[in-house]
């Protein structure tokens, strides 16, 4: 390893929580991120999350497997809920698909407040800190790198087509409930990962952590950078994340901010504020 | 027993039908799924809350002032949120998206005025005594809720069938383009359609706050997940759908309770929900038209 200079050594380790909810946040843009790209609305990121973050801390507390497998086991049981509520409601418009998966975080918020298995109301406690901060913003690099790829690739262009125009799109033979049912595993993998990475990582979860004003946060983290790029989520999150630390006397008023960003960026700035556009070659 | 159960369900599903039958108006004359629906609920409590506690109302003046108050709010986010939105035309999801802002905001900012505590109504606000009919028990609180949810719907009811300003509403939400051709004040309809959802969330509120005798901010929030279920299962739009509804998930939510698991009853809701997307997306009286994609 490398040998860190004391001074950052300190930084490190006095802004850790900032620096690890920073990457955590930065993994949820991006799950808002794929689904926003299709064109759809899902609002169940934080309960994937939270599927991800329960499920993995009882791998590792109850059945004592290595992280290594607890990561990617952490998003089968998101992944089964976005078949479940998606198959069904992406063949509708897409308020249904909102609705529904609303409705499955706070269903989630009260199976984890009410059984015994997932603690109740005081969580699960005593995770042990395996999440590193390099794996963290491994995989938060590994995501955005991904997604840029297939944001420049025939895919990215037929997700843009069916974001601008539906008909049109299935018109020229895009098989859009393919796309967004992809887009919505896809996301549903991408916040599992980032609750086992935040369950590991702070040693306790608690059914408030993945409700309803989660939910609407990350979905101002999109909202705020914009979906032209998989930079600009991330960097919405960044500056989301960063601005409670900043003006600390307000951080009663948080959550009005991020539900303000969400209605001035809806009817003012539709393209976020990182209105980037993807490059590509002319095909 | 069985029937006991039975009227509990009833008159618990008929607060659930009164919240839902505003929550689908809206969406079946403004085409928006509008989520701050929710907060109009928590207001109302509130606002009954402090008619009676701190004015001293008795509850059945605070119930009508509370509902309207209520109605007032929902008309003043509308036209502050949805009319830029109307105007452009934007689709149904970014305004859906705004209301889920805004509703958010509302919240919090509830919160920091109220506390998060949960209140209670005055003791004796209203009688503690029950009432048997033929070995049924019956609260005070419940004869309110039946009297209020019949007043309201069968107001509702009539207004829609019979009434001028009913044919406009049905007519705005037909057809809006015509509507506004034929002379309908498309602006002024739909602010009257928010004032009356509001109204009965408002209502449903001071209700079911009466009911558990507990009123806290989020509570709205928590009602959303029952109105969601009681509209698809009804059909989105679908007024009919969502009494009938509203009165049936009354009904599985004392039975599962009564002969499950009390704390699964959201679980057991929102099965039906996904249950019913997957096998009849229109809803069970398969009324409402769906868009599919």
């Amino acid at each position: 390893m490398m040998a860190v200079p004391p001074w950052l050594d300190d930084l490190l380790w006095t802004y850790q929580n900032l620096i690890h909810s920073l990457g955590i946040n930065g993994l949820l843009a991006l799950s808002m991120y794929v689904v926003l790209a299709v064109g759809q609305l899902s609002l169940g990121q934080a309960a994937f999350m939270g599927l991800g973050a329960y499920g993995s801390a009882l791998l590792t507390l109850k059945l004592h497997w290595p992280f290594w497998v607890v990561l990617p086991a952490s998003c089968v049981a998101p992944a089964m809920f976005a078949l479940a509520v998606g198959v069904p409601t992406l063949r509708l418009s897409g308020v249904y698909l909102a609705i529904a998966t609303i409705g499955l975080g706070e269903v989630l918020r009260a199976v984890y407040l009410n059984i015994d298995l997932f603690g109740g109301a005081l969580g699960l406690s005593g995770i042990p800190a395996r999440a590193e901060t390099w794996m963290i913003y491994g995989l938060l690099a590994a995501a955005v790198i991904v997604l840029w790829l297939i944001g420049r690739s025939r895919i990215g262009r037929a997700m843009e087509a069916m974001r601008e125009d539906e008909t049109a799109a299935q018109v020229m033979g895009v098989d859009i409930r393919r796309y967004r049912m992809g887009a919505l595993l896809a996301s549903a993998l991408l916040a599992g990962i980032a609750g086992a990475l935040g369950a590991h990582v702070s040693s306790f979860i608690g059914p408030n952590e993945y409700g309803f004003q989660p939910a609407v946060t990350i979905l101002s983290f999109a909202l705020l950078g914009g979906i032209g790029t998989p930079l600009a989520p991330v960097l919405g999150a960044a500056v989301l994340t960063l601005l409670p630390e900043a003006l600390r006397g307000f951080s009663d008023l948080r959550l009005v901010f991020n539900g303000v960003i969400i209605v001035l960026a809806v009817l003012f700035l539709p393209n976020g504020v990182f209105a980037w556009r993807m490059r590509r070659r002319a095909a | 027993m069985l029937a006991q159960q039975f009227v509990n369900g009833v008159l618990l599903g008929a607060t659930y039908a009164l919240f839902a039958l505003g929550f689908t108006l809206m969406f079946g004359v403004m085409r928006v799924i509008n989520l701050t629906y929710g907060f109009y609920f928590s207001a109302g409590a509130y606002l009954a809350l402090f008619a009676t506690r701190d004015a001293g109302l008795p509850i059945w003046a605070a119930l009508p002032l509370a509902s309207i108050g209520s109605g007032l709010i929902a008309v003043v986010i509308d036209a502050l949120l949805l009319t830029r939105l109307r105007r452009v035309r934007a689709s149904e999801l970014a305004s859906l998206m705004v209301t889920l802002g805004a509703v958010l905001a509302l919240y919090s900012l509830a919160t920091t005025f109220v506390g998060a505590d949960i209140r209670r109504f005055p003791i004796g606000i209203i009688p503690e005594a029950a009432y048997e009919f033929a070995g049924v028990r019956i609260t005070a609180a419940q004869i309110l809720i039946l009297l209020a949810t019949s007043v309201l719907v069968g107001g509702l009811v009539a207004l829609m069938r019979g009434t001028r300003l009913g044919l406009a509403i049905r007519a705005l939400a037909e057809r809006p383009d015509a509507a506004g051709l034929m002379g309908i004040d498309t602006t002024r309809v739909a602010a009257i359609v928010s004032f009356l959802s509001g109204v009965l969330a408002g209502a449903g509120g001071v209700l079911i706050g009466l009911n558990f005798n507990a009123i806290q901010p989020y509570m709205g929030e928590e009602m959303m997940l029952r109105g969601f279920v009681v509209i698809i299962v009804g059909g989105l739009g679908d007024i009919r759908g969502a009494l009938i509804a509203g009165v049936l998930l009354g009904l599985v939510e004392v039975a599962t309770a009564g002969y499950f698991v009390s704390s699964l009853k959201d679980a057991v809701a929102f099965a039906i929900l996904v249950a019913v997307l997957w096998t009849r997306p229109s809803g069970l009286f398969g009324r409402a038209v769906i868009r599919r994609a």
